[in-house]
C-alpha cells in the first residue's frame, strides 16, 4: 500500500489533502468531522483582528451548466465573523485532539506591521503547524485596505510576508490572489519577504448572473448585488496554469506550492502535484459534496501512484514540468488529423458545421448509396484543432490520429517563414 | 409511457428475444458497458447522502461511492468498494433482480422516471477488477487456529468461507457437486452468465487463500454433521434447496416430463448449448424465477410453442414483472389460473390435463372446468424444498433451517444461510449477505470462547 504521506512547507502531512480557509474551516465543529472523513489538514477560516466582522444574507451565486450541472460558485462572504478567542481556543483544542493533523492558521491584518505581529504571534501561540497570510481575498476586505488590495501590490507582499516572519518561527503560506497580471511577480515578492511557501490560487472576481427582473446582479442582497469571488471547478485551469508558472520561474526556485483551485478528485491533485504543487487545498467539492469526498481523493490517488509505478507523492512531484514549455519550443511539423468513425456516426452533422463554418471547412458530406450522409474529412484542409472531436456527441467516434509527414521536429525561432530568423540570417 | 430513455434493460430484453436470426441467443443479456458508456451513465448519478440504494442492497454496497468512483477513473477502488460489502458483485451485478432491488429506491425513478443502471455499473468496475488479474484486494488477518467446516459451495457457503478466512481463520468448504458455484454455476438462466464466470469468480473468492474446496462431498452422504462438528470449531451450512417439488398427480414419471432446475442445470453444462436443441412444443409449469428462465431458455433452444401455466394471477407470481415482460418478449404464451391434474404418456409427447382455477373467500379452488395441452416436453417448476439427509438434528421452521438472528442454528457453533434457512429470501445477494453476517457471527463465538 503506497503511503500518501508527504511534506509541505516542512510540515508533516498524512496525505495531501488540506481544507482551504473558508466555511469548512469556520470552527470546530467542521473540521472535527473533517478529519473524521480523512482530512490531513485545515487552513482555518482566516482570522482577523475584534471586533469580528459581519456578513450579509444571500451569499453565494451559482454558475451551472446546461445538464444543470455545477461549473463554478462565488460568493461574497468576508473572513471570520466569529471573536478571536474562541477560534484561537478551538484551534488549540484541536491541535491537542488531532496530533497527526495539520492546522495552519490564515490570518489578515491592514497594512501595519504591528497589527501583523501580534495577530501572528496570538495565532502561532495556539500550537498551529504554519501560518498562511490571506492577501487574496477580492471582496468586502479589500475595500478595506485588506486582501487583495494588499496581494495585488508586491511590495506590500512582500512586507507584509517578512513582517510574520520576523514574528513567529514558523513555516509561513503566502495565499496569493489570481486578480493580477503576473502571478511570478507576487510569488517573487513573497520569497524576497521570506515565504517557506505560496497557496494559490484565492477567488476570481467575478459576477456570476444578472437577475434580468429585478436588474441587479446576482446573489441579491435586498435588490442589490457585489462581485464576489469565482471558484470550483471552473477556476482550475487558471489555478494549474498559475501553479506551472511559478513552479517554472527561475525568480521563484524553492519556493513550495500549495495549490488550490477547482480540486475536486483525485485526478485533479494528481495534476496540481504533477505541476511542482507539494500539496493541495479544497473549497468548493467539499462544499459541494461533504468531506467524504476525501475518501476517493486518497483511494483514487494511491491507485493512480501503484499502477503507474509511482512509490510516493515526491516521484510524481514535477513529473510534467519538462514537457510544460513555452509555445515557442513546440514542433510545428506535428500533424494530426481527425478521423471519423463511420461504424458510430449517427450523422447529426455537428462536425461538419463547425468545421465549415468557423475552422478549415476540412469535414465534407457525401450521401451514401443506401441512404443517409457520411462525413469525410478532407485531409490537406484539416489543420488538427480538436474541435470536431470536442463537439460530436458520440463518445469516441472522432479521434485525432498522428500522421508521419516525413518532416523533421521544428520550432518557430527555427522556422524559415519567422521573419526574425529570415533577418538573423541576412 | 412518453418519452422514456431507451436503456439498456430494454436493449436486453430486444436483443435476448431477437432469436432464430444470426445473433446467438445465449449471449449477454444485459451487454457490458464500454468505459465511455460507464462514465456517461456514471454521470447521472446524484450521489445522493445517505442514499436509499444502499438500504435496498440486501448487502448494503456504497452504490454512491463505487458509481462516484468510477466517475473519476478509479475502477480499481470502485470495484474494492463494492467487493468490501458483496465479494460476489459480479455474479449479483448480473443477475440481481434490480428493478426489485438498488435501481427501484433510486431516487432517479422519480425524476427522469430511469434510475441509474447500478447493476451494469458494478458489473463494469468489478469485471475490470478481475480482469486486471493483480493481487487478491482483500488481505487475511493473522492465523487463528480455528478451523472452520462449510458445507455448500453456493453463494451463501463461499461468502461465508471468503469473510470466515479474512478473519484468519482455516476454513474447509464441502459441496456433493462436482463443481462449486452453486446455482451460480447450475441454475442461473445461461445468458446471465456467459463465458463460464461463475468459475472465474470462484477462483477469484478463493484467491484470498486459506479456503481448501473439497468437492463430491455430500452431507448425509460422505459427510455426517456430528463429525463434522467434532472435528471443527465451527459448521456453516449453506446446502440450499436441492429437493424438487413434485406436482404429486398421476403420469408426472412420463418420459417427457422433467424438473426445470435439471433442465436448467444440463443446460448451463452444455457446450455448445445448441448441442440440447429442441423440437416441439414445452409446457412449464410454475410462476417463479424457475419457470421464467426454463421458459426462455426452452424458446432460446428451438421450442416451437411454449405455454407456461401458472396457477394464480400474473401479480401473483414470484418472478418481477422485467421477467415475466422478458418471457412475453421471448414468445412464451402464459396461461394463468390453471392447475394440472394429470398426464399422460402419448408416445412422443405428453398430454397434460388442466383444471381452471379461481381465487374463492382468498383461496385457490378448482372450478371443474378443464383443457388440455400436448407437448413434447414437460417441465416441472413449482418450487425446491431442503433435502433433509443429514441435517436431522436441526430445527426446522416452515420446512426450512431455523435460525436465530445471528444466523446460529438450534445446535451451538452450528451457523447456516442462503436458501436452506426460513429468515430470509431466496436470492443469490441474499445468501451472500447471510454468509457474510453468519461468519461475523461465528467470528465473534469462536473469539467468545478463546477468552
Ligand atoms: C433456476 C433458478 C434461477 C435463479 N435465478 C436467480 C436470479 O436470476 N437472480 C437471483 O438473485 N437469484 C436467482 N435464483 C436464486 C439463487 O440462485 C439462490 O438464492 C442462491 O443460489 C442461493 O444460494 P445458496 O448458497 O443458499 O444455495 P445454492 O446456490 O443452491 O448452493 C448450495 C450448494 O450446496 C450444495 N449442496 C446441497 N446439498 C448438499 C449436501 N447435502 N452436501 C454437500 N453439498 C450440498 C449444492 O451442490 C450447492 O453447490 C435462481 C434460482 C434458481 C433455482
Ligand atoms: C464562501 C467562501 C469563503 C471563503 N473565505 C475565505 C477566507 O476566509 N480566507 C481565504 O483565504 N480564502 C477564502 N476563500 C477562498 C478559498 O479558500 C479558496 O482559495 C478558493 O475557494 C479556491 O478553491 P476551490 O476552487 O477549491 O473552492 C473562500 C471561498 C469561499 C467559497
Ligand atoms: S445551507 Fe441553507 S440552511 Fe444552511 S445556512 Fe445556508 S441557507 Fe441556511
Amino acid at each position: 500500500m503506497i503511503d500518501l504521506g508527504c511534506r509541505i512547507g516542512g510540515i508533516e502531512s498524512i496525505n495531501p489533502y488540506w481544507l482551504a480557509s473558508a466555511p469548512p474551516t469556520d470552527k470546530k465543529y467542521n473540521v472535527e468531522r473533517a478529519f473524521r472523513a480523512g482530512w490531513g489538514g485545515a487552513v482555518w477560516k482566516t482570522l482577523g483582528e475584534d471586533p469580528p466582522v459581519v456578513n450579509v444574507t444571500s451569499r453565494y451565486g451559482v454558475h451551472k451548466s446546461a445538464m444543470g450541472g455545477i461549473i463554478g460558485i462565488n460568493n461574497n462572504e468576508l473572513i471570520s465573523d466569529r471573536p478571536l478567542e474562541v477560534n484561537l481556543k478551538e484551534i488549540e483544542a484541536m491541535r491537542r485532539e488531532w496530533p497527526d493533523r495539520v492546522i495552519i492558521g490564515s490570518m489578515m491584518a491592514p497594512m501595519d506591521e504591528q497589527a501583523w505581529k501580534d495577530l501572528a504571534i496570538r495565532i502561532a501561540n495556539t500550537g498551529v503547524q504554519g501560518l498562511e497570510l490571506n492577501l487574496g481575498c477580492p471582496h468586502g476586505m479589500c475595500e478595506r485596505g485588506m486582501g487583495s488590495a494588499i496581494g495585488q501590490v508586491p511590495e506590500f507582499v512582500e512586507k507584509t510576508t517578512r513582517w510574520v516572519r520576523e514574528a513567529v518561527d514558523l513555516p509561513v503560506f503566502t495565499k496569493l490572489t489570481p486578480n493580477i497580471t503576473d502571478i511570478v511577480e507576487v510569488a517573487e515578492a513573497a520569497k524576497q519577504g521570506g515565504a517557506t511557501a505560496v497557496s494559490l490560487i484565492n477567488t476570481v472576481n467575478s459576477i456570476i448572473g444578472v437577475d434580468l427582473d429585478a436588474m441587479a446582479p446576482k446573489p441579491m442582497i435586498d435588490g442589490k448585488g457585489t462581485h464576489g469571488g469565482y471558484c470550483g471547478e471552473a477556476v482550475k485551469p487558471i489555478a494549474l496554469h498559475m501553479v506551472a508558472e511559478i513552479a517554472r520561474a527561475e525568480a521563484t526556485r524553492g519556493l513550495e506550492i500549495s495549490a488550490i483551485g477547482g480540486i475536486t478528485t483525485w485526478r485533479d491533485a494528481a495534476e496540481f502535484i504533477a505541476l511542482g504543487a507539494s500539496g493541495v487545498q479544497v473549497c468548493t467539492a467539499a462544499m459541494l459534496y461533504g468531506f467524504r469526498i476525501v475518501e476517493d481523493m486518497i483511494d483514487g490517488l494511491v491507485h493512480y501512484l501503484a499502477s503507474h509505478g509511482y512509490r510516493s507523492l515526491d516521484a510524481l512531484r514535477g513529473r510534467a514540468l519538462p514537457n510544460t514549455v513555452d509555445w515557442n519550443q513546440l514542433n510545428l511539423n506535428y500533424d494530426l488529423k481527425a478521423r471519423i468513425d463511420e461504424a458510430s456516426c449517427i450523422e447529426c452533422g455537428r462536425c461538419h458545421i463547425a468545421c465549415e463554418d468557423t475552422s478549415h471547412q476540412a469535414i465534407r458530406i457525401e450521401a451514401k448509396a443506401e441512404g443517409g450522409r457520411r462525413f469525410v474529412v478532407v485531409d490537406e484542409d484539416c489543420v488538427g484543432c480538436n474541435l470536431c472531436m470536442m463537439i460530436c456527441p458520440v463518445p469516441d467516434c472522432i479521434t485525432m490520429e498522428p500522421v508521419d509527414n516525413g518532416l523533421p521536429a521544428i520550432t518557430w525561432p527555427e522556422h524559415p517563414k519567422n521573419p526574425a530568423r529570415k533577418a538573423a540570417a541576412e | 409511457m412518453g418519452q422514456t430513455r431507451q436503456t439498456a434493460r430494454d436493449e436486453g430484453v430486444a436483443a435476448s428475444s431477437a432469436n432464430g436470426g444470426a445473433a446467438d441467443p445465449f449471449a449477454d443479456l444485459h451487454p457490458p458497458l464500454t468505459a465511455t458508456q460507464a462514465v456517461v451513465e456514471a454521470d447521472r448519478c446524484l450521489y445522493c447522502y445517505e442514499a436509499p440504494c444502499i438500504a435496498a442492497c440486501p448487502t448494503g454496497i456504497d452504490i454512491p461511492t463505487f458509481i462516484h468512483q468510477i466517475r473519476t477513473g478509479n475502477l480499481v477502488g470502485s470495484a474494492e468498494t463494492i467487493l468490501e460489502a458483496n465479494i460476489m458483485g459480479g455474479t449479483c451485478a448480473r443477475a440481481c433482480p434490480t428493478e426489485i432491488l438498488c435501481e427501484q429506491a433510486c431516487v432517479l425513478n422519480a425524476r427522469e422516471r430511469e434510475p441509474v443502471e447500478i447493476g451494469r455499473l458494478q458489473r463494469h468496475a468489478v469485471d475490470h477488477l478481475l480482469a486486471a488479474n493483480g493481487p487478491h484486494p482483500f488481505t487475511r488477518a493473522p492465523e487463528t487456529g480455528k478451523r472452520i467446516a462449510v458445507v455448500g459451495a453456493g453463494p451463501a457457503g463461499l461468502a461465508f468461507a471468503h469473510e470466515a478466512a479474512r478473519f484468519g481463520h482455516s476454513v474447509t468448504v464441502y459441496d456433493a457437486r462436482p463443481k462449486p458455484g452453486g446455482l451460480n454455476e447450475y441454475g442461473l438462466a445461461a445468458y446471465k452468465m456467459v463465458n463460464d464466470f461463475a468459475q472465474q469468480e470462484v477462483r477469484f473468492i478463493l484467491g484470498i487463500g486459506g479456503i481448501e474446496l473439497r468437492l463430491g462431498m455430500g452431507l448425509g452422504k460422505e459427510l455426517k454433521l456430528a463429525d463434522l462438528r467434532a472435528e471443527y470449531d465451527a459448521v456453516f451450512i449453506g446446502v440450499g434447496l436441492t429437493e424438487p417439488v413434485p406436482l404429486g398427480i398421476p403420469g408426472e414419471d412420463a418420459p417427457a416430463v422433467e424438473d426445470a432446475i435439471d433442465f436448467i442445470a444440463r443446460l448451463r453444462q452444455a457446450e455448445p448449448k445448441s448441442s440440447l436443441a429442441l423440437k416441439g412444443d414445452v409446457i412449464v409449469i410454475g410462476g417463479g424465477n424457475t419457470a421464467i428462465d426454463a421458459a426462455v431458455q426452452a424458446r432460446k433452444l428451438g421450442a416451437e410453442m411454449v405455454h407456461l401455466v401458472y396457477r394464480r394471477g400474473p401479480e401473483h407470481m414470484g418472478a418481477t414483472h422485467w421477467e415475466q415482460d422478458l418471457a412475453r418478449l421471448n414468445g412464451v404464451i402464459f396461461r394463468h389460473w390453471a392447475r394440472p391434474v394429470a398426464i399422460a404418456d402419448r408416445g412422443d409427447v405428453a398430454e397434460v390435463t388442466f383444471e381452471r382455477t379461481r381465487l374463492a373467500d382468498g383461496r385457490l379452488a378448482g372450478t371443474g372446468e378443464h383443457f388440455t395441452l400436448r407437448a413434447a416436453h414437460v417441465l416441472k417448476a413449482v418450487g425446491q424444498r431442503l433435502a433433509p439427509e443429514g441435517l436431522e438434528e436441526l430445527r426446522r421452521e416452515g420446512g426450512k433451517l431455523w435460525v436465530d438472528d445471528r444466523y446460529r442454528t438450534s445446535l451451538p457453533g452450528v451457523y447456516a444461510g442462503g436458501d436452506c434457512i426460513a429468515r430470509t429470501v431466496d436470492l443469490t445477494v441474499q445468501a451472500v449477505e447471510d454468509g457474510k453476517q453468519a461468519a461475523r457471527s461465528a467470528d465473534a463465538f469462536l473469539k467468545e470462547k478463546e477468552s
